[in-house]
């Protein structure tokens, strides 16, 4: 038999038609959806009569738009809150569960969704988010859609994909302490660029890769759509079996004794191709930050900014617009740079493990004074579990307040937003101009980095 | 040839014309350039103008924070604002799209009365979305980028040809051409009109026994 790819494998076993020359028709087992992009689906499915075919397939939670303080309160700006009703009104009419603000599970979409044992291996996930890639973490192929593919998993459980090409990403030997799947992730794409994935669905591999803990495989899966591709994966093993034993929705029973023979045989075969391949020495990777206003734009925190003297024409121009946008020089050095807010959160870093990197860290030491810091749990079990280990006293002592769940400071649709000009270093996953706020200078980073630079009040390495 | 014979087997009945896009075909159009990349969905339209339930309107604040000055005036120096630039083309630099999945962007460019954009590379979700509504991305070389930049600093008024037909942009004052690829299934969408939803409902019958083998 020919040696195949775990994404083959998947991907093939979903196929329901061919369209000869075009692309192929695929069945989505979980649709996750939110409230900022599914209200035109839901009208466009209305207009044309439908209901949504699998309501049963399909979980819903409002994430982006939400405040993260007084979430008891009704949402003060009308915009938001129509969103968050309108949502609610749509899943009602509809049938489709909704974990709502006032749920015991809410929280952002791609963290409750593996949380409740909803994502699992082998399985076709989509979510009118691109970073819906989070879900790859466990085997699954799980991939960010449009408003239209939303409307077409509404109506039919399928969506129309041209297959995209096969790239996998090796990463060897033992990380450094202090030295995370984030910084893989950033020191991945500053090698290969926010383009270098684009086309392709990648695989993680490699043995720093299967050493990773779940929380830290969803971070990396996360952020490979900021590579450009459509998505990331890691064949599941014994951590995630681990991780997904006796999750609310997993098997139990004779049921996940089935389901876990067949997730054994979720990887990909020796001697199977990939389109495009790159292997990393993970001894090489430093704890990372970004300077510039893509997620490519990453340097080692001890690092300088690229000078840009071996770029021309419209490349140059573009390095140089976007230093000039975050107000630093070609060539600097960003380690001692005063920075004003600091973010710990969202879908790429707001799990459990991330705030107890994050506590470890500021224990017994006090948040600068100039700084402001969100600290916003992914979750509502996220935010239980801080404060059952004790995290929050620990925050609090050294002046950190937590507050409730939602993507918050990451996109800046709710009030969470970072004053024009002013620097932030922040755990999520874009760095786009104004990507946390009109006139924002976003530098991204692991929950070390951004603890080390919420103490110090300045870009600082953790290690130090 | 086998595309011609998938669309003898699908034909028109199976797609009910209650949600058509609008048809393309060709256009010839003056362009309006903008000679940046890495052009992410966040620049075509911020994030705090997702807030709406409904699809319109998107296009007013398309590239809002390059568009308009802090207190709301349009920036002079914006290609957008700059009366000599129109069209319904527009020229953007490489890597174009990239970030979230937002279709907003694709609404925004859309509906601000765009209906093909230019680029020497796209990013996977957004091109998608564009095709999703009737708006034709063209992939180019980065020499026919080059070019079509510099016809319209000679002349803002420099026109463009483009046949989705034969998938060709033509630089009408520098006489080069470009033959654009473009999947035949979405190619012959954006002809007629078509929708994908429309396609998948008519396979409701293979979806059910799909569900029920596996």
């Amino acid at each position: 038999m020919e040696a195949t790819t775990l994404f083959d494998k998947i991907w093939d076993a979903h196929v329901v038609n061919i369209i000869e020359g075009g692309p192929s028709v695929l069945y989505i087992d979980r649709h996750f959806i939110h409230e900022v992009t599914s209200p035109v689906a839901f009208s466009g499915l209305e207009g044309r009569g439908l209901k949504v075919f699998r309501p049963q397939n399909t979980v819903a939670t409002p994430d982006h738009n939400v405040p993260t303080i007084e979430q008891h309160l009704p949402i003060r700006e009308e915009l938001s809150r129509k969103q968050v009703e309108t949502l609610t009104a749509n899943c009602e009419r509809h049938n489709i569960p909704l974990y709502g603000l006032s749920h015991k599970w809410h929280g952002i979409v791609h963290i409750i969704g593996p949380e409740l044992g909803i994502t699992q291996p082998g399985m076709t996930i989509v979510c009118g988010d691109s970073h819906t890639s989070t879900h790859g973490a466990f085997g699954s192929i799980a991939f960010g859609i449009g408003t239209s593919e939303v409307e077409m998993v509404f109506a039919s459980q399928c969506i129309l994909q041209p297959k995209p090409k096969k790239m996998r990403i090796n990463v060897e030997g033992t990380l450094a302490k202090n030295v995370t799947s984030k910084d893989i992730a950033l020191y991945v794409i500053a090698k290969i660029s926010t383009s270098g994935g684009t086309g392709h669905f990648v695989e993680f591999a490699g043995s720093a890769i299967r050493s990773l803990s779940m929380e830290a495989r969803m971070t990396l899966c996360n952020m490979s759509i900021e590579c450009g591709a459509r998505g990331g994966m890691i064949a599941p093993d014994e951590t995630t079996f681990a991780y997904l034993k006796g999750r609310e929705e997993a098997p139990k029973g004779a049921a996940w004794d089935q389901k876990l023979a067949e997730w054994k045989k979720l990887k990909t075969d020796d001697g199977a191709v990939f389109d495009t391949e790159y292997t990393y020495d993970a001894a090489d990777i430093s704890p990372m930050i970004t300077y510039g206003t893509n997620p490519g734009m990453g340097v080692g925190v001890q690092g300088s900014i690229p000078t840009g003297d071996d770029l021309t024409g419209s490349d140059r121009a573009t390095f140089l617009k976007s230093l000039e946008y975050m107000g630093f020089k070609p060539g600097e050095i960003l380690k001692g740079k005063k920075i004003d807010y600091v973010f710990i959160g969202s879908c790429t870093n707001g799990r459990i493990e991330d705030f107890r990197l994050f506590a470890e860290y500021i224990k017994g030491k006090k948040k600068a004074s100039w700084v402001t810091a969100w600290i916003v749990p992914g979750s509502k079990q996220v935010e239980q579990q801080i404060r059952e280990e004790g995290l929050v006293e620990i925050m609090e002592s050294a002046g950190f307040a937590l507050r409730q769940p939602g993507c918050s400071a990451c996109l800046a649709m709710n009030d969470d937003k970072v004053p024009e000009g002013k620097y932030a270093v922040s755990t999520s996953n874009r760095n786009f101009e104004g990507r946390q706020g009109p006139g924002a200078r976003t530098m991204l980073a692991s929950p070390l980095v951004a603890a080390a630079a919420a103490v110090s009040g300045f870009v600082s390495d953790p290690r130090e | 040839m086998g595309f011609t014979l998938t669309f003898f087997l699908y034909p028109l009945s199976f797609f009910n014309q209650i949600n058509m896009i609008e048809k393309f075909n060709k256009i010839v159009s003056s362009a309006v350039p903008l000679p940046i990349e890495n052009v992410d969905t966040d620049q075509i339209i911020p994030a705090r103008f997702l807030k709406a339930v409904e699809r319109k309107g998107f296009g007013d604040n398309l590239f809002r924070d390059w568009r308009y000055k802090k207190d709301g005036t349009p920036n002079p120096d914006f290609a957008l604002n700059n009366p000599k630039y129109s069209g319904t083309i527009l020229v953007a630099g490489k890597n174009f799209g990239s970030g979230s999945s937002r279709e907003h962007a694709a609404w925004a460019v859309y509906d601000f009365g765009f209906r093909v954009v230019v680029s020497s590379f796209f990013a996977d979700i957004f091109k998608g979305n564009v095709l999703n509504n009737g708006l034709l991305p063209v992939q180019v070389s980065e020499d026919f980028l080059t070019g079509m930049f510099e016809a319209i600093d000679k002349n803002p008024a420099a026109s463009f040809e483009v046949d989705l037909q034969s998938q060709t942009i033509r630089n009408v004052s520098l006489s080069t051409e470009y033959k654009f690829d473009i999947n035949p299934y979405k190619k012959e969408c954006l002809l007629k009109g078509y929708d994908d939803i429309d396609y998948l409902l008519s396979l409701k019958k293979e979806i059910i026994s799909f569900e029920t083998a596996k």
